[in-house]
């Protein structure tokens, strides 16, 4: 994400002119009017049943091995036992694609929620107190900004070595200053709001302003990004897998890393690529639809 | 103007300090530390010892850090444990690379972004516009490793029309003056390796260039949109101006302000993050190598490469600030 992405969110939602509830609710009904934010709803739905109900609907166990028709170099392809084929190592693709599910929701919400409550703290804390607090915070923000999302990912995955629990801690380290950015930027417009104004006239107090008016004003573009955050996470995610920093259990049915694996043998089963790279842009596509029709919706001054 | 511009070149300092800071103790919180990093399984309470000595790693970290800042100002970043040769010279034979990848993506980006975004911004929800929006869509959720692996499995491996690793055809023994491939070739005046070098740069530039590609054209179709709405060109239309001058006077310079600034920035993310890329082609530029260096702990480097990789990403991002103080005159007097 870079500072120019961030900015366009930032500007979007700066001025809601009524109160939470009011946008929020007019939000929702323009979401529901909107065909790409319904695929991308779907296209989310079906990608969280599945996580949710993997036990259910994946015909064998993902680490299970059928040695029948494997050999060395032959990769059976889809069947009317094995709907998308075997793996490389005689595993029901389909039955692994519906745990990678799993994997990815898992990684995506906890990075995300990582990310977002240090971010958010963060951002709170300067946009809330202002003056030398908020130039430590922003000037801490700018470093981290300043080393590219996937070196630092990398770097923090490497550090803490290979885990799913490392690439977690890493992706959400990367929404840390994203999310910090964003939330003092649109508390910082919302405090020279009229409706600031009209509170500290009416002698309420600035902590209370603060956390009751402003805070819950500035929250449109974090909710943003926090949906198109679970698309990235997705995708990084992939990205560390490919470079050999994700679970050291080649037992774990994840996309990004049953992609990577398939390098090796590309073109003797090109089909192994093709499902964990459509189940990864499918749900990747999902929430950035989702995301950005939010955005659209949250845009006051899209607002009728 | 250049008060605009020393402002902003002087914000950077305390920045790139605490950079160099942070990364400092980033690679001494390293599992095990630098010393096993060197030594492996082969590591001893004495000969690690004898490592953190000769590596000043048993000195105060402060003035560890401050002798390690000393040397990078006179651009010495250390030697390389892998290698054993000089860090600045391990970059400065990746960079070129680098940055030659770096630039034939966004220019194929460019190429490509501005028209499509441009047609799909005149013409809303025309067949252009709807397969652009759906294109840019995909360019984003698709990994960029899995689009190397397509491009590869079907240009190289498949119909073998271009090659998918490296940078030079193995039998090319051209020399390298400047590193940048291509035009080592054409200076040199073996064309044929300068053609072989580009045909190289061909499939990892179109992987890379997806995601700018994607951007560019989302930017240039929203910036195209609102400039059409705008009253000056409803009046230029009114005076009767051709539709040539109209779109190329009124339109499209307004609408490139976004524009350029996101090529920047672009260029910015690209060369300093082309990690995947260049694994995946094996290209041999400065991702693969800072790759490397992570996995074997080759802490010099990892230090380094950091550093140096944010310097060039926050000075494109200064330049770009700078390039918009230009186009843009309103911007200098905030």
């Amino acid at each position: 994400m870079s500072i120019n992405q961030l900015e366009a969110v930032e500007t979007a939602v700066a001025h809601p002119e009524e109160a939470a509830g009011g946008l929020a609710r007019d939000a929702v009904r323009r979401l529901l009017r909107s065909p790409t934010a319904i695929v991308g709803m779907v296209l989310i739905a079906i990608f969280v049943f599945v996580a949710v109900f993997a036990p259910v609907l994946a015909p064998y166990s993902p680490t299970d091995i059928d040695l029948t028709d494997l050999r060395p170099g032959v990769f059976p392809g889809p069947s009317a036992e094995h709907l998308l084929g075997l793996d490389q190592l005689g595993r029901d693709e389909l039955s692994r694609i519906i745990y990678g599910a799993r994997y990815s929701l898992l990684i995506g919400i906890v990075s995300l929620s990582m990310g977002a409550l240090v971010g958010i703290s963060l951002g709170l804390v300067a946009g809330a107190f202002g003056g030398w607090v908020d130039s430590v915070v922003m000037r801490l923000v700018d470093i981290m900004l300043a080393i590219p999302s996937l070196l630092l990912a990398i770097g923090i995955a490497a550090l803490l070595g290979r885990s799913l629990t490392s690439v977690m801690i890493a992706i959400a380290v990367v929404n840390v200053p994203i999310f910090a950015r964003l939330l003092r930027g649109s508390m910082l417009a919302q405090r020279q709001s009229d409706y600031a104004l009209a509170a500290r006239s009416l002698g309420v107090t600035r902590s209370r302003i603060v956390l009751r008016h402003v805070f819950p004003n500035s929250l449109a573009p974090v909710i943003v990004q926090g949906t198109l955050a679970l698309a990235t996470a997705i995708i990084e995610a992939a990205g560390l897998a490919y470079l050999g920093l994700g679970s050291p259990d080649p037992s774990v049915p994840e996309w990004g890393r049953m992609l990577a694996e398939t390098n090796s043998f590309l073109a003797s089963a090109p089909l192994l690529a093709l499902w964990p790279g459509l189940a990864i842009v499918l749900s990747v596509m999902g929430f950035y639809l989702v995301g950005e029709a939010l955005r659209e919706a949250l845009d006051p001054k899209l607002r009728r | 103007m250049l008060k605009f511009a020393v402002r902003r070149l002087l914000l950077l300092i305390p920045i790139l300090l605490g950079l160099s800071i942070l990364v400092f103790v980033f690679v001494r919180a390293l599992p095990g530390g630098p010393e096993t990093a060197l030594l492996g399984e082969r590591s001893t309470p004495e000969r690690a010892a004898q490592v953190r000595a000769a590596y000043g790693l048993d000195r105060p970290v402060y003035e560890q850090y401050a002798s390690y800042m000393g040397k990078v100002v006179q651009g010495d970043f250390g030697v390389s444990i892998q290698t054993q040769r000089p860090v600045s010279e391990e970059i400065a034979r990746r960079f070129p690379a680098t940055v030659e990848l770096a630039l034939t993506a966004i220019f194929f980006a460019i190429l490509v972004g501005i028209p499509l975004g441009f047609v799909a911004g005149r013409r809303p929800n025309s067949w252009v516009d709807n397969a652009s929006t759906a294109g840019s869509l995909l360019g984003i959720a698709i990994p960029v490793f899995a689009l190397g692996f397509l491009l590869k499995y079907v240009f190289a491996v498949k119909l073998g029309w271009l090659p998918g690793i490296g940078r030079q055809s193995a039998t090319i023994t051209t020399d390298h003056p400047t590193g940048f491939f291509v035009l080592d070739g054409i200076l040199t005046g073996d064309f044929p390796a300068a053609w072989d070098a580009a045909k190289h740069l061909i499939l990892p530039a179109v992987a890379l260039g997806t995601i700018p590609l994607a951007i560019i054209t989302r930017i240039t179709r929203a910036a195209v949109q609102e400039v059409s709405s705008e009253d000056f060109v409803r009046t230029a239309e009114a005076k009767g101006m051709t539709r040539r001058v109209v779109t190329r006077r009124h339109i499209l310079r307004n609408a490139m302000l976004p524009v350029v600034t996101i090529i920047g920035l672009q260029t910015g993310l690209l060369l300093s993050g082309a990690i995947l890329t260049e694994s995946v082609f094996s290209f041999g530029g400065m991702g693969s190598f800072m790759a490397q260096a992570l996995f074997s702990r080759d802490f010099p480097v990892i230090q380094g490469g950091i550093l140096f990789l944010a310097v060039v990403f926050v000075v494109v991002n200064l330049l770009v600030d700078i390039s918009y103080g230009f186009i843009d005159p309103r911007v200098r007097t905030r």
